[in-house]
């Protein structure tokens, strides 16, 4: 018996001593971990005015892109020496983030930016802190209640079909293919976003008289991505386009055309990783561009919310106030404009 | 070969019907191979083009490789009595040890064996919990469901950890083909030869069955049963160890996402193949058949362009017939 016990704590060590070389992430990880910094603002706007402290409030990180999201917010504030950034713990539970929210409404800051869990489920605690008079600017998925918040800024899921679906029916129709099979990677299929998208393709592609061949929803990860692809590739011997709606999971996507050793197609992907960039970048692989859903919306909220608690409009604008509602646009990365959109890419 | 313990099944056709395609013989297993048979024909007729064609099946073969390798480990700690929760988080867990920067340095060989080391290490905990700190295995292994996955969104930031062109060679595990078959699969082929021997001609097997179908007789036999009950666990996380080394060269990333729910698919699998959650009866080509055929299920639903939720509710169906065929099975049996 005690020769076992030695011979188990010989495994634990080595365990532990392994544990002690493995764990770092450091070596390489810090020069492109950094929020690209946001563009400065057209006029004196970024003239440092009264102080404001800004309460920020978002999901936990599970994806790429929403780690991106709170970079992008902290590096935006951090940019003003007027801007005191108060950020709460991110968390996927949805009484937790209604408390988080709480406290900040508590703490009486000068300007709320929130990306909720799920914008009906937050609604009633927006509109608390709108009518204690805190300003809410509301990030991407959006409150039902127009009363809950001051402004809404977010990206086009829609919109974001449509780029795509632009882009693969001009393509084919410029190769003159009649009859094209074109393949869809959605993401997790019951989100309103994800049907968003798929409508925004189907009707672009309509434009051209095409339609989507076949669709398959993965779960926006690199696994899941990874072995629906590896499916929908048997199911499919000849493909002429692939939109991949998520470049997270299109990782794993890509992995699986690589693995299956294909490319008499070409593919789309989305949102705008810095991975699916590379791609691009690199001209040899079947990902030939992607269609942006960008993280840097939260740089964006943060300087809004900045402007509206300084009582300032938008300078390139004619108006005294920051506008109700703004929509980003969705645009096409290709090898063209890759350079310049680069520093704006997530790490997935 | 007489002892009531050992309900190995090789006893049972060492009586009836030796060869090697005895196991056809077990009621079973007969159900199981009836039950792929019509998928097949299923996917003949729905779509010949694309079915039985080598391209397809090899295809099924990898997507069942990973869960295929945490299934064998799985049925042992369910033949043992037990139960491990925690297969999906370990093989995260590991997969995002091996492919931190850190690890990434040090060459593939090391990530493969970080990978191992770091999924036996948390069975061990597992398996140390549950013999000898007396946790109820549920719970231990919930804990460490939710533990691991946690310490691998720790380690990686939450962010995918792509692996390094120099450490391609993990990756071409799933490119390098043999014989028109990505290694994986016969690193899949190799771990189900290996559990099967385990299981069932040697000691450490026949031992396994006893545990779990009677700790107290298999003590007062003489069996270290704490000790056994350890091994069992640590036996799950060298599974999941290696099962994530097969996940990293399919997706070329170590995420803390990866193996989402693997773990009720690992049980439904072994389920399927006809181990008692019990304990103390069960067989490795079972589960492996049982996973088969809900990997069959998920290429015919793609194949066909159904959705996934059709898919889940026709899983779900399966998992309830095959368990109530079972129980028919069981009481023709009992004299």
């Amino acid at each position: 018996m005690s020769n076992n016990v030695a011979r188990r704590g010989f495994l634990v060590g080595g365990a532990v001593l392994l544990a002690a070389g493995c764990t770092s992430n450091e070596p390489a990880a810090a020069p492109s971990s950094a929020a690209p910094a946001p563009a400065p603002a057209a006029s004196g706007n970024d003239q440092p005015g009264t102080k404001v402290v800004i309460g920020f409030s978002a999901p936990a990180a599970d994806h790429g892109w929403i780690a991106a999201i709170a970079k992008n917010a902290e590096s935006a504030a951090k940019q003003y020496s007027d801007v005191e950034f108060k950020p709460v713990e991110p968390t996927n539970d949805i009484n937790q983030q209604i408390s988080a929210v709480e406290s900040l409404i508590a703490a009486k800051v000068a300007a709320l930016v929130i990306l909720p869990n799920d914008g009906q489920q937050l609604n009633q605690v927006a509109l608390q802190a709108t009518q204690a008079g805190i300003p809410v600017v509301n990030l991407d998925r959006v409150f039902p209640d127009k009363l809950a918040y001051r402004t809404w800024i977010g990206g086009d899921n829609y919109g974001m079909g449509v780029a795509a679906g632009h882009y693969i029916g001009k393509q084919l129709k410029d190769k003159g293919v009649s009859n094209p099979v074109i393949v869809e990677i959605q993401g997790i299929a019951t989100l309103p976003l994800t049907q968003d998208r798929s409508k925004g393709f189907a009707d672009a592609l309509k434009t051209y008289g095409f339609s989507v061949t076949a669709k398959q929803d993965a779960k926006f990860t690199v696994e899941t991505g990874n072995s629906v692809a590896a499916s929908l590739l048997q199911a499919h011997k000849k493909i002429d386009a692939m939109w991949n709606h998520d470049d997270d999971q299109g990782v794993g996507v890509l992995a699986a055309i690589k693995e299956a050793g294909r490319n008499e197609f070409f593919m789309v992907g989305g949102a705008g990783s810095l991975n699916a960039m590379k791609e691009i970048q690199s001209g040899t692989s079947v990902l030939k561009a992607t269609v942006t859903y960008s993280p840097t919306m939260a740089a964006s909220a943060i300087k809004l919310a900045r402007l509206i608690a300084q009582e300032k409009g938008m300078s390139d604008l004619v108006e005294n106030q920051v506008p109700q509602s703004i929509t980003l646009a969705s645009e096409t990365i290709t090898k063209e404009n890759v350079e310049k959109y680069l520093p704006l890419g997530f790490e997935s | 070969m007489s002892n009531p313990a050992e309900a190995g099944p090789h006893d049972r056709f060492a009586v009836r019907a030796p060869g090697p395609l005895a196991w056809l013989g077990e009621t079973r297993h007969l159900g199981l191979v009836i039950a792929l048979v019509l998928l097949a024909i299923v996917g003949l007729v729905t779509k010949p083009e694309n079915f039985a064609t080598t391209s397809n099946l090899v295809s099924i073969l990898s997507l069942a490789a990973t869960i295929g390798v945490i299934t064998v480990g799985a049925t042992f700690v369910i033949i043992g009595g037990g139960i491990d929760l925690s297969v999906g988080a370990t093989m995260a867990l590991a997969s995002v040890w091996a492919t931190t920067l850190a690890t990434q340095a040090y060459g593939p060989a090391v990530m493969a064996i970080c990978a191992i080391l770091v999924g036996t290490g948390t069975g061990l905990v597992n398996g140390l919990l549950i013999a000898y700190g007396r946790l109820v295995p549920f719970i231990a292994t919930l804990a460490m469901l939710v533990a691991a996955r946690g310490l691998a969104q720790r380690m990686s930031d939450r962010k995918t950890q792509i692996i390094q062109p120099e450490n391609s060679a993990i990756v071409d595990l799933s490119t390098t083909r043999l014989l028109g078959v990505p290694l994986l699969v016969y690193i899949f082929a190799l771990v189900v030869a290996l559990g099967w021997v385990l299981l069932n001609r040697t000691t450490f097997g026949r031992r396994t069955y006893a545990v779990g179908g009677n700790p107290e007789a298999a003590r007062l036999a003489g069996i270290n049963v704490r000790r056994h009950t350890m091994l069992l666990y640590a036996l799950s996380g060298l599974c999941c160890g290696i099962a994530a080394i097969l996940i990293m060269a399919r997706t070329t990333t170590g995420s803390s996402t990866h193996g989402d729910l693997y773990e009720l698919d690992a049980i439904a699998a072994v389920i399927i193949g006809g181990t008692l959650l019990t304990g103390g009866r069960g067989t490795i080509i079972g589960s492996i058949l049982g996973l088969l055929i809900f990997t069959l299920i998920t290429n015919l639903f793609i194949l066909n362009g159904l959705n996934t939720s059709d898919q889940l509710i026709a899983k779900g169906l399966i998992i309830v017939v095959a368990v109530l065929l079972q129980r028919r099975n069981l009481k023709e049996r009992a004299p």
